[in-house]
């Protein structure tokens, strides 16, 4: 049993070792060195990357990714939390309600952001609409800025707050909401103190679930932010590409991955029964 | 709750709609498909489609095999690093796994040869799928009983033919369901297959990005609706497939 069962593992060891963590190792390795002469990694070891991060210059994108991220999660649990009840509280047509959610999902998320970009253009249908009734003169800046990136977000990410969300709503008591009613709580209220309490867990693994593919993002701030709203991932692929800067993208990349992982843990130990 | 499910939907209901606008700018001017004639008669599009199609192909094949059999092989003995790695390249920003891999493949470079092109992005699709094929497996034989293959043991099978012909079997659904996420993630892939791809390998979201950047055009539109179809169509097929 236990020879044929390690055989079986072989491949999957052997992509994971060669094509995940081998390279994640080689970027910790760059990371300490300094830029080569015709851009390839070379020269003395150096912790100058990582202090580095700390430069203004690209503490703006670090703050702004924050920011973004933080938008777009709060924008996500805000839109989530009452579709996961309704949702939660609709009887036979549940499956289909969520499997509504889930549709946009299995479509290209580059066609996904196109639709935006389609909405959302000068040109766009937004504009041609408003310029069409009169509405305005010109038309609007819509794309390229800060809110659409958060918009395209928030449609990308919230199916990922939903699903937490409600598999907590609907493992919810409901004589604990008639316990409330009946000792006079109104429905807000017995929303207030009873369910948002219940659903904190919930909260948190739909947070960190959206918030971090959205400080990660690289494909939405670089279509609907234009270059103009850069976040972390478009710095790590402009390091990588045009600046040529190997070294100090791979610390920018660690950094990053540390804070992914530090969520993760953060919410792996304080709910990790209780969500997974 | 309407005003939601609008949110989710009406944008891409949209980008549908106009696909079959004749006129090119954003003003309904009629009913046509002559962006669809446009996407059918060029040539670029239809070579990046194709090698979409080998890329998703292949590297769903090796996926789906080598992420089945690591799932079979944790399933008792647990490999805390192989199966934390896992996760972890699940929740790995996309830009970070294709800078890495980018990295390792020029490394590699130095001693063999070969170049960036079709193998190195099947080998970073195959690398990203195998995770969610894991997954997926992983869910189904939590459900499994063992039991099972102890008494086919005991009735002389060897471990070959107790895993052949009895757990299997019983994971053909969850197989099912992780080939087509598999298929499905390295057809949309951009970020990654971008960066680890050569001039051979150019593949539609890259058509499709580029096309995107360079400002209105229906044409992406079309492009979009037929990758709507088609993933909804194959989804729907395979649905009903593993119902009969």
């Amino acid at each position: 049993m236990r020879r044929l069962r390690a055989l079986f593992l072989l491949p999957a060891w052997a992509f994971t070792l060669l094509l995940f963590l081998a390279p994640m190792g080689i970027i910790v390795v760059y990371s300490l060195r300094t830029k080569g002469v015709y851009g390839g990694v070379g020269g003395p070891w150096t912790i100058e990357n990582y202090v580095r991060l700390f430069d203004p210059l690209y503490g703006v994108i670090l703050l702004r990714s924050f920011v973004m991220a933080g938008a777009a999660t709060v924008g996500c649990l805000v839109l989530a939390f009452p579709l996961a009840l309704y949702i939660s509280r609709s009887g036979t047509r549940k499956t289909l309600l969520l499997n509504l959610v889930m549709l946009p999902f299995w479509t290209s998320f580059l066609v996904r952001t196109y639709a935006w970009m389609f909405l959302l253009r000068d040109t766009g249908l937004i504009n041609s609409v408003l310029l069409g009734m009169g509405v305005i003169s010109e038309p609007l800046p819509l794309l390229y800025n800060d809110g659409a990136v958060v918009v395209g977000l928030i449609y990308g990410y919230l199916p990922f707050a939903v699903l937490p969300l409600y598999s907590n709503l609907e493992r919810l008591d409901r004589a604990l909401l008639e316990a409330a009613a009946d000792l006079g709580a109104k429905p807000w209220e017995a929303m207030l103190h009873v369910v948002l309490p219940l659903t904190a867990p919930g909260m948190r693994a739909a947070g960190v679930l959206v918030f971090i593919p959205s400080l990660g993002a690289y494909l939405t701030p670089d279509l609907l932010g234009g270059g103009k709203s850069m976040m972390i991932g478009n710095l790590v692929q402009n390091q990588f590409t045009s600046a040529r800067d190997w070294p100090f993208g791979s610390a920018l990349s660690l950094a990053l991955m540390a804070v992914v992982m530090l969520l993760l843990w953060a919410l792996l130990r304080r709910d990790g029964e209780e969500v997974f | 709750m309407i005003g939601i499910y609008a949110f989710l939907h009406v944008p891409l209901l949209i980008l549908c709609g106009f696909s079959f606008n004749s006129s090119k700018f954003t003003v309904w001017e009629g009913f046509s498909v002559v962006w669809y004639e446009a996407m059918w008669n060029d040539g670029a599009l239809a070579e990046a489609a194709w090698n979409s199609l080998v890329i998703a192909v292949a590297s769903t094949a090796v996926a789906t095999a080598v992420g089945t059999l690591g799932a079979y092989g944790l399933w008792k003995k647990n490999a805390k690093l192989l199966s934390g790695s896992m996760y972890l390249s699940l929740v790995t920003p996309e830009i970070i796994t294709g800078i890495a891999m980018l990295a390792t493949f020029q490394w590699a470079f130095r001693y063999l040869h070969l170049q960036l092109g079709m193998t190195t992005v099947i080998l970073a699709h195959v690398t990203f799928s195998m995770a969610y094929v894991l997954l997926v497996v992983m869910a189904r034989l939590r459900t499994a009983d063992p039991a099972l293959e102890e008494a086919a043991l005991d009735l002389g099978a060897t471990e070959w033919q107790a895993f052949r012909l009895v757990t299997l079997p019983m994971l053909k659904p969850g197989i099912a369901a992780a080939a087509l996420l598999a298929f499905t993630v390295s057809f949309d892939d951009y970020v990654i297959t971008a960066l680890v791809a050569g001039v051979d390998s150019e593949t539609l979201p890259m058509v499709l990005y580029a096309m995107a950047r360079r400002g209105a055009n229906p044409v992406v539109s079309a492009i979009s609706t037929v990758i709507f179809v088609g993933l909804g169509l194959l989804i729907v097929v395979s649905e009903r497939l593993q119902k009969a």
